[in-house]
């Protein structure tokens, strides 16, 4: 007997945990993606304050040496 | 650049989610045969849609890298097919879940349709240790082009063989002669398929943006010419 035959439609008890996991399991890999880009986005931020830095210091060093 | 338009984008989409999904569970009709849990129907089969166009997209981006030799064409190529192998896991991992509740097994290994889309899936999952063996950022953007071409002819062709297979018990969503779905059933899913449409969108400009500013700062520290922390990123394309 073909399988379809075989599965008749589950009570919505039962169908329900499975509906809930599959939607479920969409939501999480987004979150975990965003949560992942958030954390990029993070070290970003941190190295552009970085290189933000370097660039004021060069800028304070070449002053000093114009006034020395 | 890459940036422009995100904010209304991630909005649209985010309204649309929100829409589509109260269609799908307040206004289509509960299916006669597999009763409620068809509703995974509604977010398995258009996550399979968008990744597989989304395989093809990426090969299309490939090709504009290729005639041009211009770097923004192989990030996005890159990317494409990046949100598309994200979404591929969705697919089968929801898969197995409605295989389960409907057939009572995870997985069935003789039918062409969860088969064949588990040799794309893999097939892209080669793409990363291919791209990144090679050292030389031209040729690897150059020959990741190449199989992404490559298997973006595939996944058309793939998506043929499927269809003119015999089904052993995978159902055929569309123009079948057992006839279409009810028209309340349609509007959910096409709806669940533009909003599906619009994450890869706005998740593909989303990792463009991260990209592009990753790779400005990274541009903006050799113009420093300070040493970079942690030293390049290989895990990606720099766009700039």
């Amino acid at each position: 007997m073909p399988l379809p035959l075989a599965a008749p439609a589950l009570p919505l008890d039962e169908a329900g945990k499975y509906v809930a996991g599959a939607y479920v399991v969409f939501m999480v890999l987004l979150v975990v993606y965003v949560a992942i880009m958030a954390a990029k986005l993070g070290r970003i931020e941190r190295e552009l304050r970085e290189v933000a830095a370097i660039a004021e210091d060069r800028k304070a060093e070449s002053r000093e040496e114009v006034s020395a | 650049m890459y940036g422009k338009g995100l904010k209304p984008l991630s909005i649209a989409t985010v309204a649309m989610l929100a829409v589509s999904l109260s269609l799908v569970f307040f206004y289509a009709p509960l299916d006669a045969d597999q009763g409620f849990i068809q509703k995974i129907f509604y977010v398995h089969v258009p996550l399979a849609i968008v990744a597989l166009v989304g395989f093809i997209i990426g090969g299309i981006f490939a090709i504009a890298h290729l005639r041009t030799n211009n770097r923004k064409w192989d990030a996005y190529s890159y990317v494409s097919i990046h949100i598309s192998v994200i979404f591929g896991v969705a697919v089968l991992i929801t898969g197995a879940i409605w295989a389960k509740a409907s057939w009572g097994h995870w997985w069935v290994w003789d039918e062409p349709t969860l088969v064949s889309f588990l040799i794309v899936f893999l097939l892209y999952a080669t793409y990363y240790p291919f791209r990144y063996a090679i050292e030389d950022r031209d040729r690897q953007a150059r020959y990741a082009s190449v199989f992404a071409v490559t298997a973006g002819a595939f996944v058309p062709l793939n998506f043929m063989a499927v269809r003119m297979a015999q089904s052993l018990v995978h159902p055929r969503t569309f123009a079948t002669a057992e006839g279409g779905m009810p028209g309340e059933m349609m509007l959910a899913f096409l709806c669940m398929l533009v909003a599906i449409g619009l994450l890869w969108t706005t998740l593909v400009k989303f990792e463009l943006t991260a990209k592009s500013a990753s790779g400005q700062v990274k541009r903006l520290r050799r113009a420093l010419d300070a040493p970079v922390a942690g030293g390049s990123s290989r895990i990606a394309p720099e766009v700039s």
